[in-house]
């Protein structure tokens, strides 16, 4: 899978997906990354604010922080929003355009810094 | 593996809450019908024959509790029962304060009862845990709380689902607490509570112990150290239909329902399904040592084998724990999923991911315990599971596990 660098910390968008598609978006984005590099996840799956944490314990990964996003009108690339049964490789991180965030819901950000 | 074998008788392993109806209780049920079918409060010899059974049931249900008769009464359900006493003691303690300590892994049923009885003092439950008593000034009883602690304080777990036994004993010690509720252990996890040192430190401040014993009564040791104690006759084998609440005599409480001849539980109960869950109850208890025993080394292999299936997480505590329940999380794996592939296969599970409810949200057990929540698996062995049911599960498991994981996409994560 090839990708093109991308400031710190890089957002991984998972609103719209449920659980367990999030974690997966995220697991198969920090295996092409470095230990020490940072990662955001966005998330409106409620699942993912814990399920996020037990995938970094459980890869010797660290949640940096765990928040709610609020009100924020996030600029993303692409396909923000996923069918929920699209389990294919994530696409790249946040970059430009504009979409808004998906639902209405509350979106969590969890920010992990990867592990050796 | 291939799957082209006739499937097998299935097997339910789903027996948290809804066991399989014990061989006894349906005897004692179709036995009811004929000897308990009248209206046991009224006056001929049909209803004197109906109340002679009914009191006979919570006679033996007493004794199996290690509860007085009169401290027993019988409720539509588990949750009516759960509901009722919340709601009840939060009423007639309210001159104490506000307060209820509750655990994170309680009951829905306890902590819906909480935060509404808590919010019913006319504002909004002020949530706080017990590790951050924040100064949540509240004026909803000036003067017996100090305007320090807020109404609803839920003490945290750790990874095990163990309760914080430290900050719930502050918790409880707190001015303004008119009950805290602490399950005698946990259903979805199998985790034994510290209720005894629990309860000492809420006799000491004078304040009533709720112990939900829905997953132990049957399984495990009853604790004596309780005010009011839950107990759940279809976890054990009787009947849908029938609740359990004994409750000590020196507790104060107030109903919050219209007068009735059953004070506790307006209209009574089926006396079939009371009789019934009387004599599996019995009957549980007589080979309850051996049944330990037995489903206690059967969960041992199942968290063996479990654990050697990549990226898993087997949760709870692993010895101080219920003798027939265990919990698993696969990692990357789809919980709704994974349950509709084992009861293709034969298998009926219980599931705590988010996947598997409406809601969206995952088991509030596992998510206060800080462990997976997605891809889970709760299994509870009656008395009729047998090694060899579980010996065919666990050779399925890993496969399912696969199959999920592959329609996912999932590999090399």
């Amino acid at each position: 899978m090839s990708h093109e660098p991308l400031p710190s910390p890089e957002v991984v968008d998972a609103r719209g997906l449920r659980c367990p598609l999030p974690v997966i978006r995220l697991a198969a984005v920090a295996r092409d990354r470095s230990p020490g590099d940072v990662l955001t996840v966005w998330s409106t799956d409620p699942a993912a604010r814990h399920d996020v944490p037990a995938w970094a314990r459980m890869r010797g990964h660290v949640v940096v922080e765990n928040a709610v996003l609020d009100d924020v009108v996030v600029e993303t690339a692409g396909d923000a929003r996923p069918a929920p049964d699209d389990a294919g490789p994530p696409r790249a991180a946040a970059q430009e355009s504009t979409t808004s965030v998906p639902d209405g819901g509350t979106t969590w950000a969890i920010t992990v810094r990867l592990g050796g | 593996m291939t799957d082209t074998t006739t499937p097998p008788r299935r097997v339910y392993l789903d027996n948290g809450g809804r066991a399989l109806l014990h061989p006894l209780a349906r005897t004692a049920f179709d036995q009811a019908l004929d000897d308990g079918w009248a209206d046991p409060r009224r006056l001929h010899a049909e209803a004197r024959r109906a109340a002679v059974l009914l009191d006979g049931a919570r006679e033996a249900i007493a004794a199996g509790l290690g509860a007085r008769t009169e401290e027993v009464h019988l409720s539509p359900s588990h949750t009516s029962s759960l509901h009722a006493a919340v709601g009840a003691v939060a009423l007639g303690r309210r001159r104490v304060g506000p307060g209820i300590v509750v655990s994170a892994v309680e009951r829905a049923a306890v902590l819906h009862a909480a935060e509404l009885a808590t919010s019913s003092a006319g504002r909004s439950p002020e949530r706080a845990t017990a590790q951050a008593p924040a100064a949540t000034a509240s004026s909803v009883t000036a003067g017996a709380t100090d305007g320090a602690s807020p109404p609803l304080v839920t003490v945290p777990v750790d990874r095990f689902g163990r309760v914080d036994e430290a900050a719930m004993i502050e918790a409880v010690s707190s001015p303004g607490i008119a009950l805290a509720a602490l399950q005698a252990a946990n259903g979805e996890v199998g985790t034994v509570q510290p209720v005894g040192a629990v309860h000492e430190a809420a006799r000491r401040a004078g304040v009533p112990l709720l112990v939900d014993a829905g997953a132990v009564v049957g399984h495990a040791e009853v604790p004596g150290t309780w005010d009011l104690l839950a107990a759940d006759p279809g976890d054990w084998g009787g009947p849908a239909g029938v609740g359990v609440l004994a409750v000590r005599n020196r507790v104060r409480w107030r109903r919050r329902w219209p007068e009735d001849a059953d004070p506790w539980f307006p209209g009574g109960v089926s006396v079939p399904a009371a009789f019934a869950a009387a004599v599996a109850l019995q009957s549980v208890l007589a080979d309850r040592a051996a049944q330990d025993a037995r489903r206690r080394a059967i969960v041992e292999k199942v968290r063996a084998v479990v654990g050697q299936i990549p990226d898993v997480e087997v949760v709870g505590e692993p010895d101080d724990r219920l003798p027939h329940v265990v919990t698993f999380s696969f990692l990357f794996v789809d919980g709704e999923a994974l349950v509709s592939e084992l009861d293709r296969a034969g298998f009926a599970v219980g599931s705590g991911s988010a996947c598997t409810s409406s809601s969206l949200e995952p088991s509030h057990v596992l998510a206060a315990m800080g462990v997976l929540t997605h891809g889970n698996v709760r299994i509870a062995l009656d008395r009729s599971t047998t090694e060899e049911d579980v010996d065919r599960f666990l050779a399925v498991l890993p496969g399912a596990v696969a199959r999920v994981r592959a329609s996912l996409g999932v590999s090399g994560l």
